[in-house]
């Protein structure tokens, strides 16, 4: 075994966590969150959702099965992953593997973290940690190596990081016969894959991009990190779309968006849901749904226009989990029907979107 | 909800036997509260008494009665039942409602199966409607022949291609399974399995893919969640339940997760479960492919597992769904405010590892392979794998430390063992680590995935690195935490720094080394969201990963810490955690904070609503004085826990700790032999003689003395049995030279062995050395047969007035000389009225719930009563006023344990028991022989008759007669057929297996033309036990009911002839 670098994790309350480096030994900061999902750390790890925060893992054995090769499809599109690279700032776990055992892994999670040149934590009591976090909320944090003034505090919600994740330019994939703009706020390819087994042409344009300008069939608004608040621009561009009646769905984020389109306020949530067992009930109905959840806003139900209506509901918190307009083809869940990593129950969605246009 | 159901009937799964065992006395009971909790009228029907769904107040109206649609419909034509949920009591209840089922009974009473339809049931159980119905919905299953002859069988074998595996269709565990490399193993396998059941299944063999299982829950509405995913350590074709298992799975990739628990979702809608079902994959360690390997569509030893993992009530969860709950309108009962539809989110990794008692069984195949020979299991609860894995290690209880530093392995040759995994699996590959195996190497061997092999090696080097040090202080710190976090006990770590000297000495050294270091562990939650949800959970295990408890010690002392009984095995079972779970009981009734220390998966005692805190973890010294350390209890109750907390009690009493009733020191001498003795002779009480000897010449003189029989305990056993009756001198020197060590190191009890002599139990409760409450039973067998594979009565009805009143006597005697105050139990030998002591225990025995509930007065609560120091009155009746009999019955497992001889001797060999009532002795025997497996035998076939000694055969001359009169045709071997001509009964003589002159015993049961055999030893010698092994294997292996004592032949035999079976009265407990 290698000597491992003792660091120090700092939360903004003044908590301190020691444990060791395992990743790429550079002092780093941002939002401290918890996942509480059992598997998928290359997924979230590549998640642009997670742009600006320290992911904290509660499932205490990281690294079991190694990392998959970063190939790409020709049309650009990562082969395992969910997008170009790892988008969190650092990984922080109880007890990483050294050792990983897969048919499909090409390096350890901790070559992976140092080619990247992200930081991973190993030997933190990520217990202790979660429940702070659950108590006083999602807080900032750093992770330091010699000296604690190495790095400041950074809040990645005064930043915005959906302007740092999404595409620069406007790709199209696929010929199908139905065009659908994809608004890029942090796109994971899960949703481009999901898209594209449907047959359909996609227009993927960046977040400030004015789609309303190109001619398509349908429109979804992707996930994406940080403050929804950020994004006026992609939500007066969806404010204009409604206005042509053509179906939108959004996911996450774009749960987020539309909802600001159609009048609504969001909050930031204590700590959000982070994790692949939230239950979601569709409302009006017995038909419920585990889902997977990375986001630390939600929408406002009491503040929904009279035209719209939640379409899911949190079974835990009663959180808003999606939304619709009562008569027209505008729909959107806060969860992730597109898995990656996470319980795949609800992919189901994409085919309402697609029969829909 | 469905409210026109209000009364429902529960069918249990009968007495504990491999692969079916507690888990359902857990999954019942839970079911129970849950229907109670709706107010619904409950009745169970259970004959196994020792279980906690079987007691006051869990069910309305219980049944002591064989799970046989015979009773079960007797019982139903009685209570009108609306509902009757069949998921909860293992194969016995399933198979017995699918019978039910298709013989129209339910339907002709109206009676609703609740939960899953059994059409469900069937076309999981039969294996071609089941891939017919995978195949519907393209779900890959493991191709598979169904046939119904050997020929059809081997022409399946061919075209699928060797290896093959064998099962027997609707078979409990595995039953008569197993792997077959060419024709010649086929044929051998598939004629037993034949026997068990009329279809047998020929499968491809998927050796060295990983297995994986998920628990998924579907509701009426269609909503699935799935709750946990477990991975077996060891490949495809080792039995789960042999195999060690992983909550979460740790190999799988969030694709490979995900695409299982879609699978699994898919298979519960297809097949319509309403409740929980199991899905069992194989899985390609090379790529994505899998084959379902089997649904189980009821509760199963993997959900009590699953529920016990993840915190997740499924058994209780079921129940509701049964009534027509959705999932969404439960609560998660951890945090009380969340929904039941969710999937629990583990923070901690738990290990299941199965016990084995192989050690037990003469002649038993130690080999692990598809068909299940475990009698327990526990499950440990770590933060790293290698924390689990060890704490996992020491609580299976069978003298190990871990995984490292333990008494070295005598192993030939490591790479068969490897290859051909037995019990001993996992220390054969802490043996080949430390013998400089690689992990490739390992892995090429046994096929276990390189992960778990990387993570056991990281155990080894640790050791390594400890050996390298010789005194504590200079043990650098990190590597002490480390070793910590990897599971090592301070017993570990003082054998690899410290190397010898006084083991006791050195775990205290190690012990406070670390703690003036502040190394200790913290206690975490299981909680089933990790800490994403406030959690008021009382689920607790403790950790070396970890910064801080999770829980607020008040220290207010108000905490009574009961110490359970760990992993099931022979001659400590679930009467245990009945025990455990009355004390806790009472404990709360009276205020205190009842605290529960166990690790067993399949107990009631390790559910969290049972107790006000629970620890999930290890029953040794070190882990119990930490846990007593936060605690700071009032007291400790060692007493209701077998013998794993009796046998701490004075340790922990030496570190300060307040032992509650009868003290340590009394127990110590109870416990040790020679301080018992000089008790016994000090105040007058009669014992069999005995000596501990250590050479040869002192046991022949000693015997000069006393005479043969004599029985002998090796200090030091080298195979085999650990007790051992010898009738002359070369059996003895055989037993000794073959088993066991004689030496001033290792010296051995011999006792004098008196034969033809009555054993009496006393099982009592006193207070400050005054017996409040006793019950006296007797053994149908005479002394020789352990007392727990006894059957067992109670009240006794042929037992002297003067033997009760001496055995009162005495055992007023030693409550009083030892000050006792709690439970008892002391077992006599009567032989006319002359009563010797043999034993005696201060604790609860394994007939307390027997005697608690044929009496109706509940002794654990007394004893715990006495032992808080609370007033309690002498109960008002006593076994003389009861107008009815109880007979307690062993079961056996012997068709599980290939190769093992079914005898019985002074070692105890069953694994379960039941306990029923009857107006008299024979309605009693009668209705536990049919619990234990027994059945009345079919008139058209014969019974096999060999019946022993000349005085055996004298004892069973009047049940051969009945027999005779009945219209049974006799069969008997040599000795036995001349007896019964002399006695003018006439019988066919049949050769044993080295005769030639008549027709064979063996061809007869392979034919099927035999429907009871009754076997009895003569004695030991080697040409008597292989003839009559033979018959007795074969007669197991055909799933041919075996008698082999006497004195029980004769009784079963009396009942079965005097009574009619449709003449019994079906009475519920209470109406007794």
């Amino acid at each position: 075994m290698q000597a491992r670098k003792e660091v120090v994790l700092i939360l903004d309350d003044g908590s301190r966590f020691r444990g060791y480096s395992f990743g790429y030994d550079k002092a780093v900061a941002g939002e401290v969150v918890f996942n509480t999902a059992m598997t998928g750390y290359p997924e979230s790890l590549t998640d642009p959702s997670y742009a600006g925060q320290l992911m904290v893992l509660t499932y205490p054995l990281v690294g079991n099965y190694g990392v998959p090769r970063q190939t790409f499809e020709p049309d650009g599109i990562s082969t395992f992953l969910e997008s170009e690279k790892i988008h969190a700032e650092a990984i922080i776990v109880s007890d990483y593997s050294e050792n990983f055992s897969h048919w499909n892994a090409v390096e350890s999670l901790a070559d992976w973290l140092k080619r990247e040149k992200i930081a991973g934590i190993t030997g933190i009591d990520t217990r202790a940690l979660t429940k702070l976090l659950r108590e006083k909320g999602s807080m900032k944090g750093k992770i330091v190596f010699d000296d604690e003034n190495e790095i400041d505090f950074i809040d990645p919600n005064l930043i915005n990081q959906v302007a740092r994740v999404s595409c620069k330019e406007v790709i199209t994939y696929g010929s199908g016969k139905k065009r659908v703009v994809l608004v890029d706020c942090g796109v994971k390819h899960n949703i481009i894959r999901c898209l594209l087994k449907r047959d359909v042409t996609l227009i993927r344009v960046p977040w400030d991009y004015d789609f309303n300008t190109i001619d398509y069939d349908g429109l979804f608004i992707s996930n994406g990190p940080g403050d929804p608040d950020m994004c006026e621009t992609t939500v007066s561009h969806i404010r204009t779309a409604m206005k042509t009646g053509k179906p939108i769905f959004g996911i996450c984020m774009g749960n987020q968006l539309l909802a600001k389109a159609g009048g609504a306020k969001i909050f930031k949530l204590k700590y959000g849901h982070r994790s692949h067992n939230q239950p979601v009930r569709m409302v009006g109905t017995n038909k419920c749904f585990i889902t997977s959840q990375n986001h630390g806003f939600a929408v406002d139900n009491n503040t929904l226009g009279d035209d719209w209506e939640p379409l899911f509901l949190n079974m835990n918190d009663g959180t808003n989990e999606g939304i619709r307009h009562k008569t027209l083809p505008f729909f959107s869940a806060q969860f992730h029907p597109e898995a990656a990593s996470g319980p795949t129950d609800t992919e189901f969605l994409f085919d309402t979107f697609i029969d829909k246009i | 909800m469905d409210t026109t159901i209000k009364k429902v009937l529960l069918l249990g799964s009968g007495a504990l036997k491999i692969g079916e065992a507690g888990e359902f006395d857990y999954s019942g009971s839970q079911a129970l509260k849950a229907l109670r909790e709706e107010g619904i009228e409950t009745i169970l029907i259970n004959p196994n008494i020792a279980t906690v769904q079987t007691s006051e107040g869990v069910a309305d109206h219980i049944y002591f009665l064989p799970v046989t649609p015979f009773f079960v419909e007797k019982v139903i034509a009685k209570e009108r039942p609306q509902g009757i949920l069949l998921s909860f009591g293992g194969q016995t209840a399933l198979n017995c409602g699918v019978a039910l089922y298709r013989e129209g009974i339910l339907e002709k009473y109206g009676v609703q199966v609740l939960g899953t339809p059994v059409q469900a049931i069937m076309d999981t159980e039969d294996r071609e409607l089941f891939v017919k119905k995978l195949d519907e919905i393209h779900i890959k299953t493991i191709k598979s022949e169904a046939v119904e002859n050997i020929a059809d069988a081997r022409a399946a074998a061919l075209r699928l291609g060797y290896p093959v595996i064998i099962r027997a269709a609707y078979a409990l565990g595995g039953l008569g399974s197993g792997f077959c490399d060419n024709e010649e193993e086929l044929d051998k396998l598939v004629e037993k399995a034949f026997s068990f059941s009329p279809q047998v299944l020929v499968e491809k063999s998927l050796k060295g893919w990983k297995e994986i299982e998920y628990e998924v829950v579907r509701d009426r509405y269609d909503n699935c969640i799935t709750v946990c995913n477990m991975e077996n350590f060891d490949p495809l074709g080792i039995h789960t339940g042999e195999s060690i298992v992983i909550a979460p799975s740790q190999t799988l990739t969030n694709s490979e997760y995900h695409k299982l628990r879609e699978l699994a979702i898919r298979i519960i809608r297809h097949i319509g479960i309403v409740g929980e079902c199991n899905v069992q994959y194989a899985f390609d360690p090379e790529s994505e492919d899998y084959r379902v390997i089997e649904v189980n569509a009821r509760l199963s030893r993997s959900s009590a597992l699953a529920s016990k993992a993840t915190g997740y009530p499924l058994a209780f969860v079921a129940a509701k769904l049964g009534l027509g709950y959705g999932l969404f309108e439960l609560k998660n009962s951890v945090t009380q405010t969340t929904s039941a539809f969710f999937e629990p989110a583990l923070d901690y990794v738990v290990c299941k590892i199965p016990r084995w008692d192989l050690g037990k069984f003469h002649g038993v195949s130690r080999e692990l392979g598809s068909s299940m020979k475990s009698v327990g299991e526990v499950m440990a609860i770590g933060r790293t794998f290698e924390e689990a894995m060890q704490k996992g290690l020491r609580m299976i209880g069978q003298g190990m430390h871990g995984f490292v530093e333990n008494k070295e392995l005598v192993i030939d040759d490591i790479d068969k063992a490897l290859r051909e995994p037995t019990d001993k699996r996992v220390f054969v590959i802490s043996k080949a680590m430390r013998a400089g195996y690689t992990v490739d190497q390992i892995h090429d061997l046994t096929r276990i995935d390189r992960w778990f092999l990387e993570k056991l090696h990281n155990i080894v080097r640790t050791a390594d690195e400890l050996e390298t040090y010789n005194q504590l202080e200079a043990l650098p710190l990190d590597l002490l935490i480390r070793a910590k976090r990897e599971g090592f006990s301070d017993f570990q770590i003082a054998r690899a720094v410290l190397k010898g000297g006084d083991m006791d000495a050195n775990i205290l050294r190690v012990r406070m080394f670390r703690k003036s270091h502040d190394v200790v562990p913290v206690v975490k939650q299981i909680d089933t969201l990790a800490a994403e949800y406030p959690a008021q959970t009382n689920y607790l295990y403790l950790t070396y990963c970890g910064t801080e408890h999770d829980i607020h010690y008040l220290g207010d002392r108000r905490s009574v810490v009961v110490l359970g009984s760990g992993a099931y095995r022979i001659g400590s079972s679930v009467e245990f955690d009945w025990c455990g779970v009355n004390a806790l009981n009472t404990i709360r009734k009276e205020g205190y904070r009842s605290v529960m220390i166990n690790y067993n998966p399949e107990t009631v005692s390790t559910d969290y609503d049972m107790c006000d805190r629970l620890y999930f973890d290890e029953l040794t010294f070190e882990r119990v004085l930490d846990i007593l350390d936060l605690e700071n209890p009032h007291g400790v109750i060692v007493s209701t826990g077998g013998q794993i907390p009796n046998n701490l009690a004075l340790k922990l009493a030496d570190q300060g700790v307040n032992i509650l009733g009868t003290s340590a020191a009394s127990i110590d001498n109870a416990e040790d032999r020679n301080k018992f003795s000089a008790m016994c002779d000090r105040v007058g009480i009669d014992q069999p003689a005995w000596r501990e000897l250590t050479s040869m010449d002192d046991i022949d003189e000693f015997i000069a003395e006393v005479g043969f029989p004599v029985l002998v305990r090796p200090s030091y056993v080298l195979s085999g049995a650990a007790m051992n009756v010898c009738s002359n001198h070369d059996e003895l020197v055989r037993f000794l030279e073959l088993a066991a060590n004689v030496s001033k190191k290792h010296p051995v009890v011999v006792s004098q062995f008196i034969e033809h002599a009555k054993e009496v139990e006393m099982d009592a409760v006193a207070e400050k050395g005054e017996i409040i409450a006793y019950a006296i039973s007797e053994h149908i067998e005479f002394a020789g047969v352990h007392s727990g594979d006894a059957t067992i009565q109670f009240p006794p009805q042929k037992l002297y007035m003067e033997t009760i009143r001496r055995v009162k006597r005495i055992s007023k005697l030693i409550a009083k000389e030892l000050n006792i105050s709690g439970p008892f139990n002391i077992q006599f030998l009567a032989k006319e009225n002359a009563i010797k002591v043999i034993e005696c225990n201060l604790r609860a025995s394994r007939s307390f719930p027997f005697i608690s509930k044929v009496l109706k007065i509940n002794f654990i609560e007394l004893a715990t009563r006495i032992m808080l120091g609370l007033p309690v009155e002498k109960p008002h009746h006593t076994l003389f006023d009861i107008d009815y009999v109880g007979i307690k019955a062993s079961q056996f497992s012997f068709s599980r344990l290939q190769k093992a001889d079914p005898v019985l001797g002074v070692d105890m060999v069953s694994t379960g028991e039941v306990g029923c009532l009857g107006n008299d002795t024979d309605c009693a025997i009668l209705k536990s022989m049919i619990s234990v497996g027994q059945r009345i035998p079919d008139k058209s076939k014969g019974i096999l008759l060999s019946t022993g000694t000349a005085k055996q055969k004298i004892d069973m001359l009047p049940a051969a007669e009945q027999l005779y009169r009945k219209g049974y045709k006799l069969y008997a071997t040599g000795g036995t057929h001349k007896m019964l001509e002399s006695n003018g009964i006439p019988s066919t003589r049949v050769a044993w297996p080295d005769e030639t002159d008549a027709p064979q015993a063996l061809d007869l049961l392979h034919r099927k033309e035999i429907d009871l055999v009754v076997n009895i030893p003569k004695n030991l010698s080697a040409d008597e036990l292989d003839n009559g092994y033979k018959i007795r294997r074969a007669a197991i292996d055909l799933n041919i009911p075996l008698i082999t004592n006497s004195r029980l032949a004769s009784a079963f035999i009396n009942a079965f002839c005097q009574i009619d079976l449709d003449t019994l009265e079906i009475k519920s407990w209470e109406e007794y």
